[in-house]
């Protein structure tokens, strides 16, 4: 027997929560599942030493009242209508006559020499160690990439004792600074970078620039810089945060049959204005959709639970919000779009497929994701082809591979159940 | 909502003892110990790159079972740790 909710929103990160709360709000019968045991999703993650802000505790609290919670359950295989989810205690299968999908986002991480040696993480991904707790004190740490969340990971990381010994960021300077004199028509915006900038007094924040090498025996030791006069400086350190944006979790969508939109090199969930995907019953909000941040997040799982609840007048209430929340996105994303250098820096023996260590090398030659894979075993492994295969697809190599259940490497025993079933789970 | 002075959970990487702040993850309490995680196909040692869930690339044995993401699981205390298995 599975447990049937009105509205199933899968994400609980501030999209997934507003959606909760909304759909609560009008009645309905409301189950939020999340791969993490806590709620929060990644912007909004508890962090064991300073708590989370109080603009998550709230949207936490406010979600949970009104709704089941179903924490540490990936999902890993679907039907229509009815999602099969794996905990660490079993499998179970969860029913649903709407779905919100707020699966949100993935780091972006880009290949190249020594990106494989322990101490090179993703920006927000050092950000999410350190706030359950990895040792950071007194580290030397180079922050590095793309985007405003470089300067938010920066501090935080700060908070917790890091010293950071540069922000080395790619886009231009001159881009940089007109984004920042734009902001004045942005006040929470910019009342978020000058906390950030007072944060980090004292740290250089170096932009036209980028790591070009991690060097270390082992371990991370040392970086190489590539400046923006064109000269290659060595920094002597124990871990390098790297992130260049982020990139859509659209598996689970993909899956259900949701078409996407594939114009960008990264996929994203196709929704009308009102979020209902191509697939009637289900609705998609915040990231999935395309990066837009928390504050676009918010708003569009408020507008998705609400009209999957058929209230649409109510939803239609925060349309100009959300849209003008998108427009800020998307200057963002401009003035932080990658330098072409950045797709040059892998060698032929630098590692791309990290769980099959298939050297980029070996990808000469193949049309595509599919003809790499089975020549190479390129995407194959456990993480089924998302590091490697965001990474090709943002090189323009090849375009992202196509999600198949299980969404995730599942026990035997989760196998079993979901063959166990009559039906068939569907598969694109 | 600081946890100043929260308990500390003590566990075992490796057969060293190792303690970390309650809410710590195994990834955490990992790195008190190695950098080292897991080993690449090709023998190389591998640490954690995304921290949340995607790469796979924490993986340990936990309490003799395989193939678990370090950065997915809550430490507690009295957990046996294998890396580089």
């Amino acid at each position: 027997m599975s447990e049937q909710y009105d509205v199933l929103v899968c994400g609980a990160g501030p999209a997934g929560l507003a959606a909760t709360r909304a759909a609560a709000s009008q009645g309905a019968r409301v189950g939020l599942i999340d791969a993490q045991p806590r709620p929060g999703g990644q912007v909004w993650r508890h962090d064991l030493r300073f708590g989370t802000p109080r603009s998550a505790r709230r949207a936490v609290a406010a979600a949970l009242r009104g709704a089941d919670w179903l924490g540490g359950a990936s999902v890993v295989a679907a039907e229509r209508g009815e999602l099969l989810l794996e905990r660490a205690d079993g499998a179970a299968r969860v029913r649903y006559a709407r779905l919100v999908l707020a699966t949100g986002a993935r780091e972006l991480s880009l290949p190249f020499p020594g990106w494989t040696l322990p101490g090179v993480t993703g920006a927000g991904g050092l950000q999410a160690l350190v706030k359950q707790g990895w040792p950071i004190a007194g580290r030397r740490v180079v922050v590095a990439g793309s985007g405003p969340l470089l300067l938010a990971v920066a501090a935080g990381l700060r908070r917790h004792g890091a010293r950071i010994l540069a922000i080395v960021e790619q886009a231009p300077a001159a881009r940089v600074r007109a984004f920042a004199w734009g902001l004045v028509a942005a006040p929470t915006a910019a009342a978020q970078a000058l906390r950030l900038r007072l944060a980090l007094a004292g740290v250089p924040y170096r932009c036209g620039e980028f790591v070009q090498a991690a060097h270390g025996d082992g371990r991370l030791q040392a970086v190489t810089i590539r400046t923006a006069r064109g000269r290659v400086q060595r920094v002597e350190c124990e871990q390098l945060a790297v992130g260049f944006g982020l990139v859509p979790n659209v598996e689970l969508a993909q899956l259900l049959g949701c078409r996407l939109d594939r114009s960008g090199r990264h996929a994203s969930v196709a929704t009308d204005a009102g979020l209902q995907t191509s697939v009637p019953e289900i609705y998609a909000a915040g990231e999935v959709r395309g990066i837009g941040g928390a504050a676009a997040a918010r708003l569009e799982g408020r507008i998705a639970g609400l009209a999957a609840c058929g209230a649409d007048a109510a939803a239609g209430r925060s349309a100009r919000a959300q849209r003008r929340a998108r427009r800020f996105a998307a200057r963002v994303g401009r003035c932080f779009s990658l330098d072409a250098r950045l797709y040059t820096l892998a060698e032929p023996e630098t590692i791309v497929c990290r769980c099959e260590d298939v050297p980029f090398a070996a990808l000469a030659g193949f049309g595509d994701a599919r003809a790499a894979k089975l020549a190479t075993r390129c995407g194959m492994g456990a993480c089924q082809g998302r590091i490697c295969g965001d990474a090709l697809a943002a090189l323009g190599r090849y375009a992202q591979p196509n999600a198949a259940a299980p969404l995730f490497p599942v026990r035997l025993s989760t196998l079993t159940d979901i063959w166990s079933e009559s039906q068939p789970v569907t598969s694109t | 909502m600081a946890v100043n002075g929260a308990g500390q959970i003590h566990l075992e990487i490796d057969g060293v003892a190792v303690s970390v702040p309650e809410g710590a993850n195994v990834a955490a309490a990992v790195a008190r110990a190695t950098p080292a995680f897991r080993r690449g196909t090709q023998g190389g040692i591998r640490g954690p790159l995304c921290g949340m869930g995607v790469c796979f690339e924490c993986r340990v044995r936990i309490d003799a079972c395989d193939h678990q993401r370090a950065c997915m699981v809550p430490a507690r205390a009295g957990m046996r740790v294998q890396t580089l298995v």
